[in-house]
């Protein structure tokens, strides 16, 4: 048992870090926001030359081979600086599905253009009716050709509109939410019968709305139909991902929440001092004590060889992160009072990005549904 | 103790609801519903409807132009508009500055603006808060200086709703900087908004929407036929003006029509082979939320009949409970309804009206998250939930 960061580890945390403040300040992003990708492109070449697009694969295909700890410290990063980035579509739900789902040629092909930025990837998965029930899928494909055709409707796909290859899952057998049947596929966005409707998030981001129709699409692995597990892999490496994202979001709220207090006065003293401030501002430290705590935990369960114990894990997470960024979220806009109400401060930013990511890859309810299913946690 | 309305009442209750039925513009209801906002024209249409009948000043005595209900039927007619997804009447004018006027103003101020608020004529917007006095509102500083017939008026407002719509301000200004105590050298100033020196500056609000603005003051010259009662004494009604606030505060009718509406679309939203209603964790959340907005309501009640039976000339203790518990009610509710979008909460309105773009999930679904941000508002403004908290520590339990 060891809850430290390796020496490694906390070279890449203050180097993100540093690059975070260097590059992203709230009128900054609010620029990069108006990019037509709803980033600055730069941000990204930048990233690949830190080498945080190598980050998540092995070094037999060119990358640094980090895990789901690493994964964690650049999301906290990311989740500080409300980075607008597709680098969970790629660098931790892409590169899960090619670690898992992909042959050794299409892995490695990948990789590089990845690795030198070339790449940003979307995982055009979630389907209207679905929810947060992963094994929707209504996609067809079909064999044509060598290939297959693709047709279906995707939504609420992160990045969509910014991605240079689209991940879709399709089905090539069985009904619409059965675990067996499914298959993952490369699709070139800008192929004949892709469209797509790109609006922004409620939170600053981009996404976009996928329809097919009759799309070539390219087979990733070699075993159609076995799609799901790496799924749910990815999807759980997703969840540890959002987890760690929202400590960092709420660690900055909370850090602004306690500078505006300590400042802000009202009946001639610093707000702060107000016993009934006081203990709400401890009530959010201690929520992201605990999320914090959940976040390790993900991410260090987040590639358990044991898809039951993976599973249990995330959900786990998820349902913790969710209660405790909603808790300190609302707060940090209460104790700002007015000015936590406007686009002009960036606590509302904060706060906004918190409450979506509590209903990404499923929301409290609906991890502990799961868990309850499962039999809950094990001593 | 009797917990049925009379039959009068019920009655009552009836026609009012006829009433909104009958006369509520449908897009108007519509956006109510959805908690989209009303435009300026379809809140002044629907002051007009209600000022026609009579109505649009509930609390109002009639000589007035109020309808001279009893304080239930006020209770009714709220609970009623609110139920039915109707506007209420445009708060500023009839609950905020009218009562005001008609209490502390001259004959002519009472004759020439009764009037114009009852049918939105004059729309008045709140210049209240300052930068630097939110809470402590007594703090203000915008500052008021007599000459000759005129106050010359120089500072910042700021928060305030609707300011964008208003062609009139009531505000607390400081007339003597003097003063022994802070609240003492306060007035409370009438003026329309196109004095020149008045500049407005909208506030985007995190819910993307415009609600709120700064107005900026400079070397504004008010006519002092604008000043209401007594000059330095505008503390005192500015606190006559929040102790008038109980009926209705708690908002019941309002998280009643909520609360239905979250079940109707939580029985719309898919969830494997049925639909969110059959999920026994969301059921419990709906009706936990039920039986606290019933306290509420009953608390209400006692309130109310505190009112209409023994004259509630000394505040009702447990008022104090309205304001606090409805606004975290509202809010409860909001988040339920996040819980119901579920993951279109994400995808911000692809246009609005006019646009082709299709609406991404459900058509209601763009409206879901923006509301729930927009109400953290409620525990912040008219007393913050601390402020109120503080009040029951100190004014009722004497700690
Ligand atoms: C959407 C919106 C609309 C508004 N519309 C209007 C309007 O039309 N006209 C107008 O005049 N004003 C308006 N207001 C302003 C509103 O009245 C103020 O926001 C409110 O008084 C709080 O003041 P503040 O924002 O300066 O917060 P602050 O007073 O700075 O409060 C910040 C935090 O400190 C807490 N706090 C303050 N004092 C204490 C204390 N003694 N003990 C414990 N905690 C304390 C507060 O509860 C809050 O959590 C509006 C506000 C909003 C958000």
């Amino acid at each position: 048992m060891d809850f430290e960061l390796s020496e490694e580890q906390q070279l890449l945390k203050d180097m993100v870090a540093r690059f975070m403040q260097d590059r992203y300040g709230f009128e900054t992003r609010g620029k990069y926001m108006k990019e037509p990708l709803g980033f600055d492109p730069a941000i990204w070449e930048a990233y690949a030359e830190q080498g945080l697009l190598a980050l998540p694969f092995a070094e037999e295909d060119g990358g640094i081979g980090g895990g789901g700890v690493e994964v964690m410290i650049v999301m906290e990063q990311m989740g500080r600086a409300l980075a607008l980035e597709p680098w969970m579509s790629t660098a931790v739900i892409g590169a899960s599905i090619l670690r898992n789902g992909a042959t050794d040629a299409q892995r490695q092909a990948l990789a590089e253009e990845i690795i030198g930025g070339a790449c940003k990837l979307a995982f055009a998965h979630s389907e209207g009716p679905a929810r947060y029930d992963l094994a929707h899928v209504a996609t067809k494909a079909e064999t044509s050709g060598e290939g297959y055709s693709l047709t279906g409707d995707k939504t609420l796909v992160l990045w969509g509109g910014a991605a240079d290859k689209l991940i879709v899952s399709a089905r090539v057998s069985g009904g619409v939410r059965d675990e067996e049947g499914v298959a993952l596929f490369l699709v070139d966005p800008s192929a004949s019968g892709v469209s797509l409707q790109v609006y922004d998030t409620q939170d600053g981001l981009k996404a976009a709305e996928v329809k097919l129709e009759g799309v070539q699409g390219e087979l990733l692995g070699d075993a159609p139909g076995k799609g799901m597990a790496v799924i749910r892999q990815a999807a759980d490496e997703a969840i540890a991902a959002l987890c760690a994202e929202a400590v960092g979001a709420m660690e900055k709220a909370l850090e602004l929440t306690v500078d505006y207090i300590k400042q802000r006065e009202q009946f001639g003293r610093a707000i702060g001092s107000f016993q009934g401030l006081q203990f709400q501002a401890s009530d959010m430290f201690v929520e992201l004590e605990l999320a914090k705590s959940m976040a390790m935990y993900a991410s260090m369960c987040a590639r358990d060889p044991d898809p039951v114990e993976r599973s249990r894990a995330c959900s786990a997470a998820k349902a913790q992160v969710g209660r405790s960024l909603k808790a300190l979220g609302e707060r940090s806009i209460q104790l700002h009072g007015g000015v936590g109400m406007t686009m002009e401060y960036s606590i509302g930013h904060y706060f906004k990005r918190l409450s979506i990511i509590d209903r990404m890859f499923g929301d409290v309810d609906h991890h502990l549904q799961k868990l309850d299913e499962a039999g809950g946690l094990a001593a | 103790m009797e917990l049925e309305f009379t039959a009068e009442e019920k009655a009552f209750r009836k026609e009012v609801r006829s009433f909104i039925q009958e006369n509520l513009p449908a897009e108007t209801r519509q956006r109510v519903k959805e908690g989209r906002g009303t435009s300026r024209e379809m809140m002044v249409e629907w002051m007009k409807i209600l000022a026609a009948k009579g109505w649009s000043a509930p609390r109002w005595p009639a000589e007035y132009g109020g309808p001279g209900w009893t304080p239930i039927q006020q209770y009714i007619f709220l609970e009623e508009l609110q139920f039915n997804h109707a506007p209420e009447p445009q708060g500023f004018n009839i609950s905020m500055v009218g009562p005001v006027i008609y209490t502390f103003g001259n004959e002519e101020q009472k004759k020439h603006f009764l009037p114009k608020l009852l049918d939105c004529e004059y729309w008045f917007c709140q210049g209240f808060s300052e930068p630097g006095a939110g809470s402590d509102l007594a703090s203000l500083k915008t500052k008021a200086v007599r000459d000759g017939d005129h106050y010359i008026v120089n500072g910042q407002k700021t928060w305030t709703t609707f300011a964008q719509h208003a062609n009139w301000m009531f505000a607390l200004v400081r007339t003597d900087p003097d003063a022994p105590k802070k609240q003492m050298g306060i007035s409370y100033i009438v003026f329309p908004m196109d004095l020149p020196g008045i500049t407005v500056r909208p506030i985007q609000t995190i819910d993307g929407g415009v609600e709120v603005n700064e107005v900026f003051f400079d070397d504004v010259r008010v006519p002092v036929s604008g000043l209401i009662g007594e000059e330095n004494k505008g503390w005192d009604y500015a606190k006559f003006l929040l102790g008038n606030e109980r009926i209705g505060i708690a908002r019941v009718g309002a998280s009643k029509a909520k609360i239905q509406r979250i079940k109707e679309l939580a029985a719309s939203m898919p969830v494997g082979e049925g639909s969110l209603m059959d999920d026994p964790r969301f059921r419990q959340k709906v009706v936990e939320t039920e039986v606290k907005l019933k306290a509420l309501e009953m608390t209400q009640l006692r309130v109310l009949s505190d009112i209409a039976v023994r004259g509630g000339k000394k505040p009702h203790p447990a008022s104090s409970v309205l304001k606090l518990v409805g606004s975290e009610i509202q809010q409860t509710c909001t988040h339920l309804l996040m819980d119901v979008v579920g993951p279109y909460a994400m995808p911000k309105s692809t246009g609005g009206e006019g646009s082709n773009e299709p609406s991404v999930g459900p058509d209601w679904a763009d409206a879901i998250a923006p509301g729930y941000f927009n109400y953290r508002k409620v525990t912040i403004y008219g007393g913050s939930s601390e402020v109120q908290r503080g009040i029951i520590a100190k004014a009722i339990l004497g700690l």
